[in-house]
């Protein structure tokens, strides 16, 4: 047996580019068929995709050279066999994706609120910023300031709800819902872990509730019968009757989710922060929820990349969001049959934001985990 | 004799569903006495120590700490767990938190001292546990050893007249038992008042003034250490002792 040693091969090499490859891409020939597979369905996929959607693509003008102001104006709809993807389509309406039928008078004050909405995100995102806590109480009152710029009031003319539109409404439905349902699904999940039966019982009932019930019809609730629950003459604006739906619905999840991050904490350090003399509040917000959020991240991001998408569902009461502008203007004659280009495109822009979203939970998850073991000892 | 106790249990009973697991309890602490609690598991001894901060509820008989007696009255409550620390087995330090914010916490947010001030005490009593260097790691970074003499100075740092030790060195490695019951040896010979739940005899023939052998939820025999361990009334105690000392 011995002798074999003599003839013995040196080890293959585990490190570098031919490493790494010959582990992970041609580790035996099974492993290097499905590579060779994968490699020729991308070679056949990336040429193609590029080509439709950028070198073919006509983005305002056509291959004649003139600007693309209807459908029958693409390449690909003049000749099938040169065009590819029509941009011009967005290029157009881009104002109404971005803005809704907002004012042009007025539409400053979107965009204000847009850079505003990208400083009061900075703190959060960045834990090392200069001047944090400055940056932190902007995030703060930014909400009251949105409302204010965006709806009107404080000299600044109104515009009705019902003209906002587009991504605007994509982004007021998606943070609001995420930022409102933060706390109060904290305050459900406290709620139903409570010793006081009372408290126990309508936290349980609601969350089960509003859980069993599909948000389409929380929608419709919220726009048919919230107005009912209201003394007569005030008048709930629609926008906000969806965003109480879309909140409730939202914390429900929420609760859920951080219950689970309550129950992974050791009874001991409830009895660790008891015997120091804290109260139920003080051990809530200092000892327990730090550690139930942090290990509840993946989830919250989770149901928050959720929502974001399932804000879509709006338009069946009749709001406009990225989506519902990207459908009204495929029934627009003029753009009829642009179907790849308006759903590539939104599509585009919600992988955008829900894409940041989940590389921040995995950023938080590191940030967070440095130096801490959260197991028993 | 009740006026000089700081600590009195009278008949105090506690059923865990049907289970009776505190029959009739009677305890009497002074001021400054150092009390060892041994006893099998299932004796009933942590849920004795544990009552006495109200971490469980007796459901029968009094207790009075250092004057209040524990009722469901919430701020009676608070104000026995500021005046009684409690170290556990499992050490329980908070994980997200460095070991000074550990200790810096409760005077902080309970006791409503300056950031500064707070600081320092931790400081001071992380010297006291002879553990100053790792004021700035997480608790999952320490040994079991460290862990536990930061849970100690975490419990101090608020200043307690009465300290309560639940089993502190059974979670721990045989060669770090040691520099854990050093610090509560000195602890003793401060002058504070302990309740010590532990096995290790050795320590309570140093320290105890008074010896508690519990056996289903009784009290079995209460004795001096000398006398405990040399002349023992019960039965049940010999056997005990017999058992632990001559493995």
């Amino acid at each position: 047996m011995n002798e074999m040693n003599e003839v013995r091969k040196p080890p293959v090499a585990t490190t570098g580019i031919i490493g790494w490859l010959r582990i992970n891409l041609f580790f035996n020939w099974t492993n290097s068929l499905i590579t060779l597979f994968v490699i020729y369905c991308l070679y056949q996929f990336i040429p193609w995709i590029l080509d439709w959607t950028i070198f073919s693509a006509d983005f305002k003008y056509n291959y004649l050279g003139e600007q693309i102001t209807n459908q029958e104006m693409c390449s690909r709809n003049l000749d099938p066999e040169n065009g590819g993807a029509c941009w011009a389509v967005i290029y157009v309406r881009f104002y109404q994706f971005i803005y809704g039928f907002y004012p042009k008078v007025e539409v400053w004050r979107v965009n204000l609120a847009y850079i505003m909405l990208a400083f009061a995100l900075l703190p959060l995102l960045y834990a090392k910023l200069p001047y944090r806590k400055y940056f932190l109480y902007f995030t703060y009152i930014f909400p009251v300031i949105a409302y204010f710029l965006l709806n009107g009031g404080f000299g600044f003319t109104e515009v009705s709800t019902n003209k906002w539109g587009g991504l605007l409404v994509t982004l007021v439905l998606g943070c609001t819902g995420i930022a409102l349902a933060f706390p109060i699904g904290i305050m459900l999940a406290l709620g139903r872990r409570s010793k006081l039966p009372v408290i126990s019982m309508m936290c349980t009932l609601f969350i089960e509730f509003i859980r069993g019930v599909p948000l389409i019809t929380l929608l419709f609730f919220g726009m048919v019968m919230l107005p009912l629950f209201l003394p007569e003459g005030i008048d709930m604006d629609g926008l906000v009757r969806v965003l109480v739906a879309v909140t409730l619905f939202q914390s429900a999840y929420m609760a859920e989710v951080i219950r689970g991050g309550l129950q992974a904490i050791p009874p001991g350090q409830y009895e660790a922060a008891k015997s120091l003399g804290m109260s139920y509040w003080r051990m809530n917000l200092l000892i327990i929820l730090p550690q139930a959020i942090r290990i509840s991240i993946p989830p919250i991001v989770n149901t928050s990349i959720g929502l974001f998408k399932d804000t879509t569902l709006v338009i069946i009461v009749g709001i406009l969001d990225l989506l519902g502008i990207g459908r009204g203007t495929l029934a627009d004659t003029n753009w009829l049959g642009l179907s790849y280009e308006i759903y590539f495109f939104v599509s585009l822009v919600f992988f955008i934001f829900t894409f940041g979203m989940s590389r921040y939970s995995l950023y938080l998850e590191k940030k967070l985990k440095t130096g801490i073991n959260m197991g028993a000892d | 004799m009740s006026e000089e106790s700081i600590i009195s249990l009278k008949n105090v009973n506690k059923w865990f569903g049907d289970f009776h697991v505190l029959q009739d309890v009677n305890l009497e602490v002074k001021k400054k006495e150092r009390i060892v609690v041994c006893g099998p598991s299932g004796s009933g001894k942590s849920t004795m120590i544990r009552c006495i901060n109200r971490l469980e509820e007796h459901q029968e008989g009094s207790i009075v700490v250092d004057g209040i007696e524990l009722t469901g009255n919430l701020k009676n409550i608070d104000n026995v767990r500021k005046e009684v620390g409690m170290v556990f087995q499992q050490f329980n330090l908070f994980p997200h938190l460095s070991v000074k914010e550990n200790i810096t916490l409760a005077p902080i947010w309970v006791k409503k001292m300056p950031k500064a001030e707070a600081e320092e005490l931790a400081m001071r009593q992380l010297e006291i546990v002879k553990i100053p260097e790792q004021a700035n790691k997480y608790p999952g970074q320490l040994s079991g050893g460290q862990q536990q003499r930061v849970a100690i100075a975490r419990s101090l740092a608020m200043n307690p007249n009465i300290m309560l030790f639940d089993e502190p060195t059974s979670a721990l490695d045989p060669e770090m038992i040691k520099e854990v019951l050093d610090v509560m040896v000195d602890l003793a010979n401060g002058g504070m008042t302990m309740i010590v739940v532990t096995h290790e005899m050795g320590f309570a023939k140093t320290v105890a003034d008074r010896m508690v052998f519990m056996d289903e939820g009784k009290i079995v025999e209460e004795a001096s250490p000398d006398k405990f361990f040399n002349n023992p009334e019960s039965d049940r105690t010999k056997l005990f002792l017999s058992q632990i000392l001559h493995q």
